[in-house]
């Protein structure tokens, strides 16, 4: 009982922190969670390639800072130039991965979707691609570490009693809820959107009403490559360092909490990172550290248990038209 | 798996070095290798070269002073992994000219190839495994050069208790065999000052230590041990800076290396406390330090002077007329040693005698990993 009595008084003493970080740290997840659900959604495919994607964009953000002369005890001045080089910094990451993600699609995906191969074989090709790209970045960069700077050094903005809420938490959090937003908006809300909801509805109706499938498909890769993008910049202020395998257990956990929301649901995937991010840390503080990934993926099992098709389940295509 | 290890194999045996024996000099002690086996390459390999470079320049040395009779040192990249050295170690024993082996340098690869060079009957003196449980296999051929993690848990201890002088202690450790071994050798010294403790995932398998980061600053700790390895713990040193935690991390010698600097970042780093059962190379006495740099371009880092002293102790064998593998391991258990490091004596499990351990503790000191003190020992 006593044992109990104080993992109970440790959780609720760092009750308000653990959610502060839990939800930051969910915000990676769940702008990585978005590649995944975007294409399964209109794919029903499982690109487990995606981790490389997000992971090619960490590399892509950190050598052009280090070509810029910047590496981890470099102190940047000025919020001005703070934001330039995150920018510059973002817009390599997106380069790089939205990039990984075409050329993942044409040549891991493509050739075969022409051939109406069976989705095993998609499933397999997607982790060869994953594997393929993983050690070749591994490969070329010695499987050693990069660093990047401390763009934004972590303050408290406000902080009630126990619980603080610092600048990175806040940037990581409204990012993956802009980004999200913007996204549905994007579905639900323009023409190419349009497009990609008939897709993933009926692909052979939409091709009949004039819809370019392949043009259509290239374009969802384009933007979880992005998504990953915008997700490798985010995890890169966040933890400072990436190695060719740093996409690995972020992409399980990512895949997770696709599933966990609903996968092929883009709030889904916002709701499910930011559960899993608050699960593994509460376990973490109830249990102990050791428990984190084992609390994460019970939690995943108790909730299909009672939600088969995860929390929000309805898939892209299935979205109000 | 095998498929690398045979890769693997097969590069390392190309990756020679030295003249290959002349058979004009005459005698059976000509011609005979030495194996350097350790990771040259991956995510460790810092450590290793360290060593490998040690050993080769005391070799190097030797076939200066012996041109017409040479020994020849075949080096065996494991890549520091327990996966890739069975395989690996098969290699090193069916070279019958090898009768001694450096190595293998990290605790998990000497469990899983050791039993290999055991079978073989070739002996090896390791300059750097520190799992304690080493020692404790039966193992005829193994020999360690340096002390033991029951050595360098309680000196960590210690320092933490009597020079950092710090009443509240958080512990935590990366669940692997050296990490969590290390890590409750400390809580033993450390007693009623550990508040908390905490276990995390091992290196690339999490990045995000948010909950440790929050219960740390919390528990009002003003020191931490880590028990792990440079990457986890500089990530780590980096997120409690950014947390606000003022407090010191101390570790061991898994982290004393320059990697920790680089993950954690120079300003977060500043003032770590690593320890390491072995004395700072600059202090190796002879002219170690200058032929080094000499030979190198490089300083002498963390376990090259063991690593050169422990070439020396095969050499000065193979001198004395041990050629075989059979004699080479007898002589090591008679030898009384003084090399530019320490003074060797094995006990009949292979341990370093008891006289002779040593742990320092290092300092990071303007992104350097510095020489502090002489750990205490009690």
């Amino acid at each position: 009982m006593h044992y109990l009595s104080e993992h109970f008084s440790s959780l609720f003493r760092d009750f308000g922190q653990l959610t502060t970080t839990g939800l930051a740290q969910g915000a990676i997840y769940a702008l990585f969670a978005l590649g995944y659900t975007l294409v399964y959604g209109v794919l029903r495919l499982i690109n487990f390639a995606h981790s490389e994607v997000f992971m090619v964009g960490t590399f892509g953000a950190v050598l052009t800072w280090s070509a810029l002369g910047l590496d981890q005890n470099s102190h940047i001045n000025g919020v001005g130039s703070v934001v330039l080089y995150l920018l510059v910094g973002l817009l390599a990451a997106v380069i790089a991965s939205g990039g990984t993600a075409i050329v993942v699609e044409l040549t891991a995906y493509r050739p075969l979707r022409r051939k109406n191969a069976p989705p095993l074989v998609f499933l397999i090709t997607a982790i060869g691609a994953s594997t393929v790209l993983s050690e070749l970045v591994g490969v070329l960069s010695d499987r050693s570490v990069r660093s990047s700077p401390i763009f934004v050094q972590p303050h408290e903005l406000i902080r009630v009693g126990n619980t603080s809420l610092t600048n990175v938490q806040l940037i990581l959090i409204v990012t993956a809820l802009v980004m999200m937003v913007a996204l549905d908006l994007f579905i639900n809300r323009t023409r190419l959107g349009r497009g990609v909801r008939a897709v993933a509805q009926n692909p052979d109706s939409a091709a009949l009403m004039g819809v370019n499938k392949n043009r259509v498909i290239s374009l969802i890769f384009l933007i979880g490559g992005l998504m990953a993008g915008v997700a490798a910049v985010m995890y890169m202020m966040k933890i400072g360092t990436t190695r060719y395998d740093s996409g690995f257990y972020l992409g399980i956990k990512a895949f997770t909490a696709a599933v966990l929301g609903g996968i092929g649901n883009l709030r889904g995937a916002l709701l499910g990172g930011l559960l899993l991010g608050l699960v593994e840390n509460y376990g973490s503080g109830f249990f102990g550290s050791q428990w984190h990934d084992a609390v994460a993926f019970a939690a995943l099992v108790l909730i299909l248990l009672f939600r088969p098709t995860g929390l929000l389940g309805e898939s892209l295509g299935r979205a109000r038209a | 798996m095998a498929a690398t290890a045979m890769l693997a194999g097969a590069a390392a045996c190309n990756s020679t070095n030295g003249n290959t024996s002349s058979s004009s000099g005459g005698g059976d002690k000509c011609g005979l290798e030495l194996a350097y086996f350790g990771a040259l390459t991956g995510s460790a390999a810092n450590l290793g070269v360290n060593i490998a470079q040690g050993a080769e320049l005391a070799i190097n040395q030797y076939n200066e002073k012996n041109k017409d009779c040479q020994v020849t040192l075949r080096k065996f990249d494991s890549q520091g992994s327990a996966d890739v050295a069975p395989g690996l170690a098969r290699q090193v024993i069916q070279n019958k000219k090898i009768i001694g082996v450096i190595g293998p340098v990290f605790s998990g690869e000497s469990e899983s190839a050791d039993p290999i060079f055991e079978e073989a009957g070739i002996p090896l003196i390791t300059p750097s495994a520190t799992r304690p449980t080493l020692s404790t296999n039966g193992w005829k051929v193994f020999h360690r050069a340096v002390a033991n993690d029951l050595a360098q848990g309680p000196a960590a201890g210690n320092y933490i208790k009597s020079v950092l002088k710090a009443e509240k202690v958080f512990v935590v450790d990366d669940q692997s065999a050296y990490g969590s071994g290390l890590a409750e050798q400390v809580k033993k010294v450390l007693g009623a000052a550990v508040v908390d403790t905490d276990k995390v995932q091992g290196d690339g398998k999490q990045n995000d230590f948010s909950a440790t980061v929050t219960k740390i600053t919390s528990s009002g700790a003003t020191a931490l041990f880590y028990g792990g390895y440079y990457q986890n713990a500089g990530l780590l040193r980096k997120q409690l800076t950014g947390a606000g935690w003022k407090g010191v991390l101390v570790a061991g010698d898994g982290v004393n290396d320059p990697g920790y600097v680089k993950a954690a970042g120079n300003d977060a780093a500043e003032g770590s406390i690593l320890t390491c059962p072995c004395a700072p190379a600059a202090k190796a006495s002879g002219t170690f330090v200058a032929d080094y740099k000499a030979k190198w371009s490089v300083d002498a880092g963390t376990y090259s002077d063991v690593a050169y002293d422990a070439a020396n102790i095969f050499l000065q064998g193979i001198d004395a007329g041990n050629t075989t593998a059979e004699k080479l391991n007898t002589y090591l258990g008679t030898v009384n040693y003084k090399g530019v490091a320490n003074t060797y004596k094995f006990t009949d499990k292979g341990e370093l005698d008891s006289a002779q351990i040593i742990v320092w503790a290092f300092k990071v000191t303007n992104g350097e990993v510095v020489p502090d003190v002489e750990a205490p020992k009690s």
